[in-house]
C-alpha cells in the first residue's frame, strides 16, 4: 500500500532543493524571528506578565507553530509548481500508490518544518526561558506531529487548486486566518466567542496549545495553556491520519 | 503478439468527444506511429493508455493487462515521455535519474548501474552533475528517453518527442528513438504531427477528430494515394506534353515550368518517356509521395493548416474540463 522507496525518494528530493535554496532557508527562519523580537519584543511592554510568564515567552510556541505552518503549507503546496512545471506527471504515472505520494510529500513538509521548527527553538535561552532536556525532546515531537498534519492540509488544499494563482487566495483566506485563530498572539480564553468558535476546529490550536504545556511551568495564568494536554496530543494525532487520507482521496480522482 | 491492444475506445469530456471509438493493435518490439493534427485525440489516447485518464466506453490492454482496471500492472510496463517535459529542473541529471529509480522500485543493486547507462546512453555523462536548467532542449529530451528505458519497460511512450527542437537535435534524436527497439527491445509508441518524422514506424495509424481513418505501414498509406509522381523539364514543355499524350498515352500537366505527370509505375515509365522524347529533355526527378500528401488525400486538408486554431481550441477546452472536473 505505501512503497517506501518511493516515500524516501520524494522526501530527498524536496530536502535536497531545500538545502539548494539558500534564500529559502533564510527567509523560513527570519520570519519567526522577526516577529518574535520586534512583535513579541514591543508588545511586551503593553502586555503584562502572567505568572511568571511575559509576552514575549508567550508568543514563543505561537510563533513555533508559526514557523511549521509556513513551511509546512509551502512545501505542499509545492505540488501545484510540479503540476505547474510537469514534473507531477513522472509521479502520476509511476507504479506507486496515490497514498505513497501523499505520505511523502506530507513527510517532506514534517522533515523541513521540524529541522525548522528546532533552529527556531535553540533561541530558547534568550528568552530566558528554563527548559529540561525531556521537554525539548517533547516539544520536538509535537512539532513533527504537528508539522505532518499541517502539510496533509496542504495537500488536500493543493489538490483542489492547480494553478499558482490561487496560491494568494490560499495564504490570504486559509493560512493568515489560522495563524491569528491559533491562539499564538492571545490566549484562547481570552478571545471572543464566535472566535473561540473557529480556534476549536484550527489543528494549529492544540499543536501550539501542547507546546505551551511543556514549555511553562504550571500557574501561567492567563498565559498558560487552554486546554489538557492528552486533548492537544489525541487532536493533532488524529487530524494527522484523518488528513492524509482526505489527501489520499483527493490525488486518486481521475478523469 | 499485440503487445497493446484498444478496442472501441471512448473518451468524453463533458460535450466534447476527443476519442471516438478506435481500435487498433501495436506488435511487439515495433515503432507504432500515432499521427495526426493538434486536437486530433492523440494525447487523450496516450493518457488512457498511461492509466491517467479512465476511457468513457471501450477498453485498452497493455502487455495482457486492462488499462482501467490493473493500472499498477500497466505502469509498470511503461515508459513515458510527455509532451511538455517532466524532469526537475532544480535536480541535476542524475538525480532525475535516480529518482526514477527508486520510483520504480529499482533494485540497490542495478540502481547506480542502470543509472550511469541511462546517463552515457543519453550522451550526458559529462554533464551529470549538471542542474537540468542549463540544459538544451535536445539534451532534456535524450535524458526524458532514458529516463524512460530505466526500469526496462515494454513499451515507451513518445508524445511529440520532437516538439520545440531545431532541426539538428530532432534528427540526432530519431537516431537514438529508432535505435531502442533493437537495443532495448521495447516497443515503441509515438506521436506526432510531423508527417516526415512518422516515416521511421513500422506501423502507422492516422487519426483525425478522433476517429482513425487510416493505418498500415508508411508504404502502404503511400500506395492509397497511389503511385508516383514524375517532374520533367524539356525545351519546349507545350509540344512534350502532345507527345506523351500521342505517342505514350500519358495525361500531363505543366505546373511551375515544370510537366507534371501522376503514375503508378514511375520506374517503368521514366526510360520510355525519354526514349520518345529524346534530347528535348533537360531533367527528370520522381518523386514518391509523403506521408503529408496521404494526410492530404484523406482529409482534403494539409495537417499543418489544420494544426492551427480548431486542434488548439479542443486542447483549451479538454483542459479547461479537466481542470473543472479531475484534480488529481
Amino acid at each position: 500500500m505505501i512503497e517506501v522507496n518511493a516515500v524516501y525518494v520524494i522526501v530527498a528530493r524536496e530536502f535536497k532543493k531545500f538545502l539548494r535554496e539558500k534564500s529559502r532557508l533564510i527567509s523560513t527562519i527570519a520570519r519567526p524571528l522577526v516577529w518574535l523580537f520586534l512583535v513579541g519584543g514591543g508588545m511586551s511592554r503593553l502586555v503584562p506578565a502572567s505568572g511568571n510568564v511575559s509576552y514575549m515567552q508567550f508568543i514563543f510556541p505561537g510563533i513555533l507553530g508559526m514557523t511549521i505552518l509556513f513551511t509546512s503549507i509551502f512545501s505542499s503546496i509545492s505540488i501545484i509548481w510540479d503540476k505547474e512545471f510537469g514534473f507531477m506527471k513522472e509521479i502520476l504515472v509511476a507504479p506507486i500508490s496515490r497514498l505513497s505520494v501523499v505520505v511523502g510529500k506530507a513527510m517532506s513538509g514534517m522533515v523541513l518544518s521540524t529541522i525548522q521548527a528546532i533552529i527556531i527553538l535553540a533561541f530558547f535561552p534568550f528568552l530566558g526561558l528554563r527548559i529540561g532536556i525531556l521537554e525539548i525532546m517533547g516539544i520536538i515531537l509535537v512539532s513533527a506531529i504537528l508539522a505532518f498534519a499541517i502539510s496533509a492540509l496542504g495537500i488536500v488544499l493543493a489538490s483542489f487548486y492547480d494553478s499558482y494563482e490561487s496560491f494568494s487566495v490560499i495564504m490570504n483566506f486559509i493560512v493568515m486566518p489560522m495563524f491569528f485563530l491559533s491562539g499564538a498572539m492571545y490566549p484562547v480564553k481570552l478571545m471572543p466567542e464566535i472566535l473561540k468558535y473557529f480556534t476549536k476546529i484550527n489543528p494549529l490550536t492544540y499543536g501550539i496549545d501542547a507546546i505551551k504545556h511543556l514549555m511553562f511551568p504550571s500557574g501561567a495564568g492567563t498565559m498558560g495553556a487552554d486546554f489538557p494536554f492528552y486533548l492537544d496530543i489525541g487532536v493533532i494525532v488524529a487530524s494527522s491520519i484523518i488528513l492524509v487520507l482526505i489527501g489520499g482521496k483527493t490525488f486518486e480522482r481521475k478523469g | 503478439m499485440a503487445i497493446i491492444k484498444v478496442e472501441g475506445l471512448v473518451k468524453k469530456f463533458g460535450p466534447l468527444t476527443a476519442v471516438d471509438g478506435i481500435s487498433f493493435e501495436v506488435e511487439e518490439n515495433s515503432i507504432f506511429g500515432f499521427l495526426g493534427p493538434n486536437g486530433a485525440g492523440k494525447t487523450t489516447t496516450i493518457s488512457i493508455l498511461c492509466t491517467l485518464l479512465a476511457p468513457t466506453a471501450g477498453r485498452a490492454f497493455l502487455n495482457g493487462y486492462d488499462c482501467n482496471a490493473d493500472s499498477a500492472e500497466v505502469r509498470k510496463s511503461i515508459g513515458i515521455v510527455f509532451q511538455d517535459s517532466s524532469l526537475d529542473k532544480d535536480l541535476t541529471a542524475r538525480e532525475n535519474l535516480l529518482f526514477h529509480a527508486y520510483l520504480y522500485d529499482v533494485k540497490k543493486p542495478d540502481r547506480k548501474r542502470r543509472v550511469e547507462e541511462a546517463l552515457s546512453f543519453a550522451g550526458l555523462t559529462d554533464r551529470a552533475d549538471d542542474l537540468v536548467k542549463k540544459f538544451s532542449g535536445g539534451m532534456k529530451r535524450r535524458l526524458e528517453v532514458a529516463r524512460g528505458l530505466i526500469h526496462q519497460p515494454k513499451v515507451l511512450f513518445l508524445d511529440e518527442p520532437t516538439l520545440g527542437l531545431d532541426p539538428q537535435s530532432r534528427s540526432n534524436l530519431w537516431e537514438f528513438i529508432t535505435e531502442l527497439p533493437g537495443k532495448h527491445g521495447v516497443t515503441i509508441f509515438m506521436t506526432t504531427h510531423y508527417m516526415e518524422e512518422a516515416e521511421v514506424c513500422n506501423k502507422i495509424a492516422i487519426i483525425d477528430k478522433g476517429k482513425i481513418i487510416a493505418s498500415g505501414s508508411p508504404a502502404e498509406l503511400k500506395k492509397t494515394v497511389g503511385g508516383d509522381v514524375i517532374y520533367l523539364k524539356t525545351s519546349n514543355n507545350p509540344e512534350a506534353i502532345k507527345e506523351l499524350a500521342r505517342l505514350l498515352n500519358i495525361e500531363a500537366t505543366e505546373k511551375d515550368g515544370e510537366i507534371f505527370i501522376p503514375t503508378l509505375k514511375a520506374d517503368a515509365c521514366i526510360p520510355a518517356i525519354i526514349r520518345e522524347l529524346g534530347d528535348t529533355v533537360l531533367s527528370v526527378r520522381m518523386q514518391r509521395p509523403t506521408l503529408n500528401d496521404v494526410f492530404l488525400y484523406l482529409t482534403g486538408t494539409a495537417i499543418r493548416e489544420t494544426q492551427s486554431s480548431s486542434g488548439d481550441d479542443v486542447k483549451e477546452s479538454v483542459r479547461s474540463y479537466r481542470r473543472r472536473h479531475d484534480r488529481g
